[in-house]
C-alpha cells in the first residue's frame, strides 16, 4: 500500500506565486517512498546491499533546500511517524507560509526559515540525515528575476543553484545521511553522480514526462 | 494563536550568523522576542533524547532564560540526563512548546538584525554583507 500524498490547497500557492506540485515533486516523493519501504523486504539484498534503508538509518533531522509548497518535507515526516525534525529553507516568503499552511493541514511541524539555500544553518554541518534538493533545473538563457522564474529557471546550465549548493553537500551530511537531488537529463547526470569524492551517487528513480527526462540521484558517504 | 506552528527554540538553536563578514562565531544569535506563544506538544523521550546530543545545551537554556525566568534548567547537562525525567521533559517543553511569532535575532559579533515575522526569521541579506566564498 503506498502512503498518501499529503494533502495541499491550490489557494495557498498564492496565485501562482509558489511553485505547484507537479511530475518532479512526485517523482522525488516516489524516490523516497520506496527507500523507506525498502526495509519491509529484507530479501532485497541486492538494494540492500547498495543502500541501507532510510528507517534503519534512524535519521533525526531532515532539511529540505527550497520547499516551495511544503508536500515534499511534509510527506517525509509523516512517512518516518513525525519522529523527526523537518527544517526546510526557502528565498521566497510566500512559499514558506505555504508549506506551513501544508504542514499545518497534514498535522506536522515544520521548521521554516526564510533563507538563501542552507544560509545561516551552518550549525546543521555534520548533522543532516537526509537532505533534499528540488532545484530549478531547467536550462535557461537568462538568470531568474521573479518567484516563479526562480522556482525553475537554472541559468544557462540549469545548474546556476545546484552548483551553489553542491559543495557545501558533503559538510552538511551526517555519517549515515542521505542527499536526494532532482535534476534533468540536460544537467549532465553522469557528471552530477561524481560531483564529491567523499560521495557516491545512483540513479534512484528516472521518468519522461513530455519533454522532460527526469531523474531523481541518491547520494551517500563513501 | 496563530493558527500555524511558528519558530521554536528547537530552530533558534542551529542557526547562526556567521556567513557575515566580521562575525567569526555569530553563535548563539541573541533572541529579542516580542510575541511568545505555548503550545502543547506530546512528550516523546526518545526524541528528546535523540536530539539532545545534537543541540548546543548551553545556547538553549541561557536563550530559554532569556525570555522566560521560569525555566527550570541547570546549568550544565546533568550527568544523570538519560534518565531524569523531569530534565527530559522540561527540555521538551522549552524546545518543543515555546513559539516565537514576533521577534528578532541579532548577530553577536556584528549587531546585524535578522527579523523573526509570522513566526518565520528571515537569515537573507545582501551580497555584500556576506563573508566572502572560500574558493574550493
Amino acid at each position: 500500500m503506498s502512503l498518501p500524498t499529503p494533502q495541499y490547497k491550490l489557494s495557498a500557492l498564492r496565485n501562482g506565486e509558489v511553485y505547484e506540485p507537479a511530475e518532479d515533486t512526485f517523482l522525488l516523493i516516489d524516490a523516497i517512498e520506496k527507500d523507506i519501504k525498502v526495509g519491509v523486504f529484507p530479501t532485497n539484498l541486492e538494494i540492500g546491499r547498495i543502500f541501507q534503508d532510510i528507517r534503519s538509518r534512524q535519521p533525526q533531522i531532515v532539511l529540505e533546500i527550497g520547499c516551495g509548497s511544503g508536500v515534499v518535507s511534509t510527506f517525509v515526516n509523516q512517512a518516518l511517524h513525525r519522529k523527526v525534525v523537518s527544517i526546510a529553507t526557502d528565498v521566497n516568503a510566500k512559499a514558506l507560509e505555504c508549506s506551513l499552511e501544508t504542514a499545518r493541514m497534514n498535522g506536522v511541524n515544520l521548521e521554516v526559515i526564510r533563507s538563501d539555500l542552507d544560509q545561516g544553518l551552518q550549525r546543521l554541518q555534520g548533522k543532516v540525515d537526509l537532505l533534499l534538493f528540488n532545484p530549478p533545473y531547467v536550462p535557461t538563457s537568462e538568470e531568474a528575476k521573479s518567484n516563479i522564474e526562480r522556482c525553475w529557471a537554472g541559468g544557462p546550465s540549469g545548474r546556476s543553484t545546484l552548483d551553489r549548493l553542491l559543495p557545501r553537500v558533503p559538510d552538511l551530511l551526517s555519517p549515515k545521511g542521505v542527499f536526494y537531488l532532482v535534476a534533468l537529463h540536460a544537467n549532465d547526470i553522469p557528471s552530477l553522480l561524481r560531483f564529491s569524492d567523499h560521495l557516491k551517487g545512483n540513479v534512484s528513480m528516472e521518468r519522461r514526462c513530455g519533454i522532460e527526462h527526469l531523474y531523481i540521484l541518491r547520494f551517500v558517504r563513501i | 494563536m496563530t493558527p500555524f506552528q511558528t519558530m521554536r527554540l528547537l530552530t533558534h538553536n542551529f542557526l547562526s550568523s556567521g556567513f557575515l563578514k566580521n562575525a567569526p562565531t555569530g553563535y548563539p544569535l541573541k533572541l529579542n522576542a516580542i510575541k511568545i506563544e505555548t503550545k502543547e506538544a506530546d512528550f516523546d523521550e526518545k526524541f528528546i533524547k535523540n536530539m539532545i546530543p545534537k543541540i548546543n545545551y548551553e545556547c538553549l537554556k541561557s536563550t530559554a532564560l532569556g525570555i522566560d525566568s521560569n525555566v527550570h534548567l541547570p546549568d550544565a547537562l546533568p550527568e544523570d540526563w538519560e534518565s531524569n525525567e523531569a530534565f527530559l521533559k522540561e527540555v521538551h517543553r522549552v524546545l518543543m512548546c515555546v513559539e516565537i511569532v514576533e521577534g528578532e535575532l541579532q548577530c553577536p559579533d556584528t549587531g546585524r538584525i535578522f527579523p523573526i515575522r509570522d513566526g518565520i526569521p528571515n537569515m537573507l541579506v545582501q551580497e555584500e554583507e556576506k563573508m566572502d566564498e572560500q574558493p574550493e
